[in-house]
């Protein structure tokens, strides 16, 4: 009786704290935006709705995502069907280096894609290398650029979606429509993409929200083209508060809106894949198509890769020595000794690593607690505490930003509001948030998945609740807790959309490192700066990849 | 079996435990004593795992109390109440190896070392799986899973041990075996031992004692042989072995000879029979298919047509469908009668028992 009273507090605590830290600055960037010195108004709505540059901006962020739907699915799922169903020389490997867009930070990416196709970039120099001439061959600008590089960067969600749906398909279905005279054709498209059509909706979910949370791109390639995410930004520099909150409200609004869709569009097909799925065998090709697709598969690889390939050889070049040549004529390591050996460029990587860490490490305890209250102890306000921990995964970065900048830049500890913006406090609070759904759906999954009885087993023979977290839990929900911790980390370490908004001098991470030594036309350290935060990436991603293969 | 002093080392008294507005278990009671074996026998749904979970302490009672030796344990959690489990499908820690999941309930107590050594060593050699410590628990057969299971549940000593549906994850070629080793193994250890199952040769072969629940009732208490030779009720009667129901009426003689008429016939019951005290009129026969025998319709007995037969070995059961509609099975040598044959059907002349009274509308 006390030991379940005593899980209800904790579940009624743990949804109050995420209801300060998840809904509290919404509601106040809300309140925000419908409030002046005179009270409740509709002024800043009114200003917003008036506008016409607010309109197009609106409307630029709802046609670029959904553009980048239709062209991340154009790329991801046909890659999709060719490393799940057909075998070829290197196919393994190659499954691994096309998933790799999904660990690497947006910002790294979009520098990257900056450095190769920019006006100034790799491609552009071999161009005007070849022509002898000095003038850029294009430039990289606008609404094309935004879609070229979110194409690039979320082809990978349907990508790793669908792989994972071919997968749950079992061999029989197919041979039942075969037996049942369907042709390859009609089975495709009565049978196979009916089955993938909940992973697909999954994914263009994805890409959605993704693409209108995307900052980085916007940002740096937009040039006229205004989307919501840049233009609540600069609203904000402008010193227009009100109108930024309006902003604000507008575009979380769009992002509710497309998840609620989605969500009822979805609803009757919760099929999922089934568990032991024996999937269709590979296609074994004839020898001259195979070796046709194979080298398809290899270009295209490296085609996707060339962008940090040329941040790697970027960050390499010493400052101002490569003007018109085709290849750096020269190559050094001082980018790299710039960034350990001057104090005020190693601080940012420092200041990212504590604060990832710490957002990191927070995640995983809300997210392990939430596990517990939620699936074990199954207190009232498991559904709230579920709801508040995937919010962030629906509302924009940007959004976040401007409600913690709201929400703790006043000190009213009665209201629950004290002055955070300024201090390093923030932005390990914002990591959080934008951590909580990655590892609190890790976390969830992992505790589902668990068999309760093992906890009961340790408990039968006498373990407490301290020895049996440690001794069994621990090390049976390893898995979900190394792969929630992995995205959390990657995710705070790289993290430029809240950075903007929230960072100081004293507490810069990299990504606004990397933005400031750009600014500075100190492309190399840039480009150092981004060769680290990739390397760290994918390392972190690769040693809990290994470790959990070891075991 | 009985005897005060044995009766009351486990105590469950008046458990109630209800989930969403429905009993689980409803006011159960129950009594063993030390070093007995009680089966819990029921169908799904009858509350016999919740039991077992309340006993464990897994659940927490709306109402009653677990008494130990005179403890009232019902406060405890569970890794204090000293009570071995072996799970449905065993629970063994995937992540430590056969000596570290015997090791685990010993560590809780503090033993370490060489005493650790020895004891998780002596607990695998009683379940003959000296020299196991090494292995990984997935790689292990069904078989041995579960006695590994065996063993880290009685490594600790515990005082009572609980089994929850100990062999249905064997191959059915394995469980008679198991069923066997692990009955001489509860004996030997001689341990008080509550097992939940919905086998009936489970609970009569491994059991001292069978509750049989219903709708988180308990329905009867007893040894095998009582709760076969004399049901409680219309459910006992049908769910312990096989049983018909026919409709019947009681004709009280003057003698204290109770007859029925089954069907138009008259039938005297035979000594074994029970319910033969009920007052004369309408009422429910329940019939076990060796109690009443196939004869000829001049014969006299209730008269019949055969719809169906089916071959067990040494004998065969026979459907019979009464003149009234009642269905009857009756045991006979086989090839007796083909389908369709008109037969009559009475007690059976060496029956003993297998012939129950109950009122007409119980159930």
């Amino acid at each position: 009786m006390t030991r379940a009273r005593g899980a209800q507090l904790a579940g009624i605590a743990l949804a109050a704290f995420l209801l300060w830290l998840v809904a509290y600055p919404l509601l106040l960037v809300g309140a925000d935006g419908l409030r002046d010195h005179a009270g409740w108004t509709l002024r800043w709505v009114g200003a917003f709705l008036g506008r016409r540059n607010e309109w197009g901006a609106l409307w630029g962020s709802v046609w670029i995502s959904l553009a980048s739907v239709g062209l991340s699915a154009l790329v991801g799922v046909p890659l999709a069907f060719l490393f799940g169903r057909v075998e070829f020389p290197g196919r393994r490997l190659l499954a691994q280096v096309v998933a790799l867009p999904a660990v690497l930070p947006p910002l790294v990416g979009v520098v990257a894609f900056l450095f190769l196709w920019g006006e100034s970039g790799f491609a552009a120099h071999l161009v005007m290398w070849l022509r002898g001439t000095t003038d850029p061959p294009w430039r990289l600008q606008g609404a094309p650029a935004i879609l070229a590089v979110h194409a690039y960067s979320f082809y990978v969600y349907f990508y790793l979606f669908t792989r994972a749906a071919l997968a749950g398909i079992d061999r029989s279905v197919y041979e039942a429509a075969q037996s049942l005279g369907a042709g390859r054709w009609r089975t495709l498209r009565q049978v196979t993409l009916p089955l993938l059509a909940p992973a697909l909706g999954g994914a263009a979910l994805l890409v959605f929200l993704t693409s209108l949370a995307s900052f980085s791109a916007p940002y740096i390639f937009g040039g006229g083209t205004r989307v919501m995410t840049t233009q609540v930004v600069s609203t904000r520099l402008n010193g227009d508060d009100a109108l930024a909150m309006v902003e604000t409200i507008a575009l979380a609004l769009v992002a509710l809106a497309a998840l609620l869709l989605v969500r009822r569009l979805d609803r009757r097909t919760a099929v999922g894949g089934r568990k032991g799925a024996a999937p269709l065998a590979r296609r074994t090709l004839a020898p001259g198509a195979r070796r046709a697709v194979a080298a398809a598969a290899w270009l295209l690889a490296l085609f996707l890769l060339l962008p940090h390939a040329t941040l790697l050889l970027v960050s390499f070049v010493p400052v101002g020595t490569w003007t018109t040549e085709a290849l750096p004529p020269a190559y050094t390591l001082r980018n790299y000794l710039t960034l350990v050996a001057d104090p005020v460029r190693l601080r940012p990587l420092v200041t990212s690593l504590w604060m990832a860490l710490v957002a990191t490490g927070a995640a995983v305890l809300v997210a392990a607690a939430a596990g517990v209250l939620v699936v074990r102890r199954r207190v009232r306000v498991a559904g709230l505490i579920e709801a508040l921990l995937s919010v962030p995964w629906a509302v924009p970065g940007t959004v976040f930003a401007i409600g913690l900048a709201t929400a703790f830049s006043v000190r009213q500890p009665l209201a629950g509001r004290w002055i955070l913006v300024g201090t390093p406090l923030v932005l390990p609070l914002a990591y959080l948030i934008r951590d909580l759904p990655l590892a609190g759906r890790a976390l969830l999954g992992g505790f589902r998945q668990l068999d309760p009885a093992y906890e009961e087993a340790a408990a039968t023979l006498g373990a407490g609740r301290l020895r049996t977290a440690r001794r069994v839990l621990l090390p049976l929900l390893r898995p979900a807790l190394v792969a929630g911790g992995t995205l959390a980390f990657v995710t705070a370490f790289g993290d430029f959309v809240t950075s903007i908004i929230l960072y100081t001098w004293d507490t810069r991470p990299i990504a606004l490192e990397i933005l400031g030594s750009l600014r500075q036309a100190d492309v190399g350290v840039a480009a150092a700066y981004g060769v680290v935060l990739m390397a760290v990436s994918a390392l972190v991603f690769l040693l809990s990849a290994e470790r959990e293969e070891a075991r | 079996m009985s005897g005060s002093a044995r009766e009351g080392f486990l105590r469950l008294e008046g458990l109630v435990r209800r989930f969403d507005g429905h009993a689980g278990v409803d006011g159960l009671s129950l009594a063993l004593g030390r070093g007995e074996v009680l089966a819990l026998l029921g169908p799904s749904g009858s509350g016999k795992t919740t039991t077992l979970r309340l006993l464990a302490g897994f659940e927490t009672p709306d109402r009653g109390r677990v008494l130990v030796d005179g403890v009232d344990v019902t406060p405890l959690a569970p890794a204090r109440r000293r009570i071995g489990m072996v799970f449905q499908h065993y629970a063994l820690f995937p992540h430590l190896d056969v000596g570290g999941n015997v090791a685990f309930g010993l560590e809780s107590q503090g033993v370490a070392g060489d005493e650790l050594r020895r004891r998780v060593r002596d607990a695998l050699a009683r379940v003959d799986l000296a020299g196991y410590e090494p292995r990984q628990v997935n790689q292990l057969s069904g078989g041995q899973q579960q006695r590994v299971a065996l063993a880290r549940a009685l490594a600790p000593e515990p005082s009572i041990l609980l089994l929850d549906e100990p062999l249905s994850n064997l191959d059915p070629a394995l469980r008679e075996r198991t069923r066997r080793e692990l009955g001489e193994l509860i004996r030997r250890t001689g341990i008080t031992t509550v097992l939940v199952t919905h086998e009936q040769d489970e609970a009569f072969e491994l059991g001292d004692r069978v509750a049989l629940l219903r709708a988180g009732r308990l329905e009867q208490l007893g040894t095998p042989e009582a709760l076969y030779a004399a049901p409680a009720s219309p459910f006992v009667a049908g769910f312990i072995g096989r049983a018909s129901r026919l409709s019947c009426v009681v004709e009280r003689g003057a003698t204290g000879v109770v007859r029925v008429r089954v069907a138009g016939a008259l039938w005297t019951l035979p000594p074994g029979a029970t319910g033969t005290d009920r007052p004369a009129g309408a009422a429910a026969l329940w019939v076990r298919p060796e109690a009443v025998r196939l004869a000829a319709p001049a014969e006299g007995g209730a008269p019949g047509r055969i719809t169906a037969c089916r071959f067990t070995g040494a004998t065969s059961l026979y459907a019979v469908t009464l003149a009234t509609g009642d269905a009857v099975e009756v045991a006979g040598p086989p090839g007796a009668a083909g389908v369709g044959d008109p037969v009559s059907v009475l007690p059976s002349r060496r029956g003993q028992g297998g012939l129950h009274l109950f009122a007409a509308e119980a159930s």
